[in-house]
């Protein structure tokens, strides 16, 4: 893991990424947000933790993932298909990387106490796993909403010791999560971490949960000869995206694509589809693109994926998408519930929802034969159940 | 009279109360504006309501749901501002987002055009803020507010108070508005305050609900600031004039008496 990074692509020395980022945060968290900001570089390339982290993912999480490649998959897009299975991640998802890694951060700067917010129930699910490994308290909040949609994640993260808030303000969903997780912090500034689930928030958080992720393109890199032509994720606030695109980002000739939810229509009012469709504002305090009325009021987005209905995305992902560096598309709730249905059909694998994004977007792209195409395979879809019962008439 | 000529006066114990500007009626601005200046509130803080109020407490972020709800807008409460004629010192209290997707200069023009002198943005911290704003605030006679916590560092402090002009909002404790009782624990951060020779002055603000915790900031400083205890109260009043004058009475009881 480089301290250095000098790349167009990174964050500079003021926690922007050309336009984007900043830490945009009240004073009353200025003492743990710059200390985390001071210290979280030295912790990630120190010898101690990069040992543990190794260790727990190797032997706790299952790490390295497979790289699959998918004959049934390729044969109907016309060319060569690898699926990085992070479904295959203890707790079903790569929200793990980044818990587990953040926790030792935590412990590293001597916090006792870990605090998270959740939308599906993923990162919850994830943080609670982590806490319940090194004996730490954890508290995650939800939307109300979400509480009631995502029952068995609620459970899970009880079963796993965890305490689950419901988020009351506003819509009741994960921005409104996301804003209860901060006002927490505010409260509890000397013995509280704050897990932040995506590549979101305050600098240096995109910068660390990237790094935390960027095992999944390291990953593939060892495990592919040479380079791929296509790297395609699906982007909520978009960590497993660029973990995917990470080691990736300096090779021109690999083509990155984001997918963002578009819902029931970019253009319906019913969409997640942040890139296509935000401008230039401020949430949980990053500078990035949000959905937002010409007032500056933030806009509920809408997507059949509880993961990827942020009204923002990662700041990352903003500049990513300004320089031309990566290309972002959307795919609509419907084109998404069709492609989980032909992965699992085709290669026996239920993906999530959120996974299913990146999958139907292929029906977008032109490949040639001799191309090889990764998709971060970021989630497996147990979770998702319920709604492909329902929508798909199982 | 602009907020920087109040904290150059020799007067003490101001009092600074905190609205929602669209709470509880679209238009009650132009009643509470008028009625604080009566009742002998001493500053004013207008509160711009936004959708995600991270540094608010369960009042605030409710008056900002209603006010939102019942159709406020930034461009509307400089409206109101112009129909309503006060000479009480007025602030604005904001999130950074509200004022960029309004557009910063012109925020500052209607902020000198409609009697506004000072300005606080929680989330703009002072290095952005010097960065990036601080010539045209000063170019338009607005002083921006900085917020200080018990958690600040000495040299933070300092660093702070050099950059500030009218008053330093001193956060009474680690927390988000109006959710804890009394600001009594707060007694040697605030002495910290009081000695540390900050060529600015400072009023203490969250969690400032009754006559004793008021009289107990006005001890250590310039004065104090009250916002969700005061729109509690007038959550339960039909009459805003008439509940505004009881509140402010009620508050002042202590240095009255």
């Amino acid at each position: 893991m480089s301290t250095t990074v000098l790349s167009p692509f990174q964050v500079d020395q003021k926690g922007f990424y050309g336009d984007f980022g900043g830490a945009f945060i009240p004073e009353m968290l200025h003492g743990n947000v710059e200390e985390l900001r001071q210290r979280y570089l030295g912790i990630l390339a120190s010898e101690s933790f990069r040992n543990q982290f190794n260790e727990l993912l190797h032997q706790y999480v299952g790490r390295p993932t497979p790289l699959y490649l998918a004959p049934r998959l390729g044969a109907h897009h016309g060319t060569t298909i690898y699926l990085k299975r992070e479904d295959l991640c203890h707790t079903g998802a790569h929200k793990i990387n980044n818990a587990l890694g953040q926790l030792l951060v935590a412990r590293e700067l001597g916090k006792t106490r870990i605090i998270a917010e959740t939308g599906a129930g993923q990162h919850g699910v994830a943080t609670a796993t982590a806490c319940a490994l090194l004996g730490m308290e954890c508290v995650v909040y939800m939307g109300a909403r979400d509480i009631q949609r995502q029952a068995p994640n609620v459970a899970r993260m009880r079963m796993l010791g965890a305490r689950v808030e419901p988020a009351t303000s506003g819509s009741q969903t994960l921005k409104d999560a996301t804003n209860e997780a901060i006002r927490d912090w505010i409260n509890h500034p000397e013995t509280t971490h704050y897990i932040i689930g995506s590549a979101v928030g305050p600098h240096p958080y995109p910068d660390m949960v990237a790094r935390l992720q960027a095992i999944i393109s390291a990953e593939i890199r060892q495990q592919l000869d040479g380079l791929p032509t296509h790297i395609v994720a699906c982007v909520g606030g978009g960590s497993n995206a660029i973990g995917a695109f990470y080691h990736f980002l300096d090779e021109p000739e690999v083509q990155l694509v984001g997918v963002e939810a578009a819902g029931l229509g970019v253009d319906s009012g019913k969409t997640a589809a942040t890139l296509a469709l935000g401008t230039q504002g401020v949430l949980h305090a990053s500078l990035t693109k949000v959905l937002q009325t010409a007032d500056g009021q933030v806009v509920e987005p809408h997507s059949i994926s509880a993961g990827l209905d942020y009204p923002g995305i990662g700041p990352q992902h903003a500049h990513l998408e300004a320089v031309k560096r990566v290309h972002y598309g959307g795919v609509t709730d419907q084109e998404a519930l069709d492609a989980a249905r032909q992965l699992s059909q085709l290669e026996g694998i239920i993906p999530a929802l959120e996974t299913a994004h990146a999958l139907a977007y292929l029906e977008k792209m032109n490949f040639r034969r001799e191309d090889r195409v990764v998709i971060n395979l970021s989630g497996r879809g147990d979770k998702d159940l319920d709604t492909y019962m329902q929508h798909l008439a199982l | 009279m602009t907020v920087t000529e109040l904290l150059q006066s020799p007067a003490k114990d101001l009092l600074n109360i905190y609205f929602t500007a669209g709470y509880p009626h679209l238009d009650s601005l132009c009643e509470l504006l008028p009625a604080l200046e009566a009742a002998g509130a001493d500053l004013v803080e207008i509160g711009i309501p936004y959708s995600d109020p991270l540094s608010d407490g369960p009042t605030i972020q409710q008056s900002s749901a209603h006010a939102l709800a019942n159709g406020i807008s930034l461009e509307l409460i400089f409206k109101q501002l112009e129909e309503t004629t006060t000479q009480i010192p007025k602030v604005m209290m904001g999130y950074f987002n509200t004022v960029l997707q309004f557009g910063f200069e012109r925020f500052c023009q209607r902020c000198a055009d409609t009697g506004i002198s000072g300005v606080i943005l929680p989330d703009l911290p002072i290095e952005l803020y010097l960065d990036r704003y601080a010539s045209l605030f000063e170019q338009h006679g607005l002083s921006n507010i900085f917020l200080v916590t018990p958690e600040t560092p000495a040299d933070r402090l300092h660093y702070i108070d050099q950059h500030s002009t009218s008053f330093i909002y001193a956060v009474s404790s680690s927390s988000t508005t109006g959710v804890k009782a009394g600001i009594q624990d707060a007694a040697p951060y605030l002495k910290g305050l009081q000695t540390a020779k900050l060529k600015t002055p400072f009023l203490v603000g969250f969690n400032i609900a009754s006559p004793k915790d008021f009289d107990f900031a006005c001890q250590y400083a310039r004065g104090g600031i009250i916002g969700s205890a005061f729109i509690r109260y007038l959550a339960k009043q039909n009459d805003l004039h008439a509940a505004t004058t009881q509140f402010v009475q009620h508050i002042r009881q202590l240095q009255l008496s």
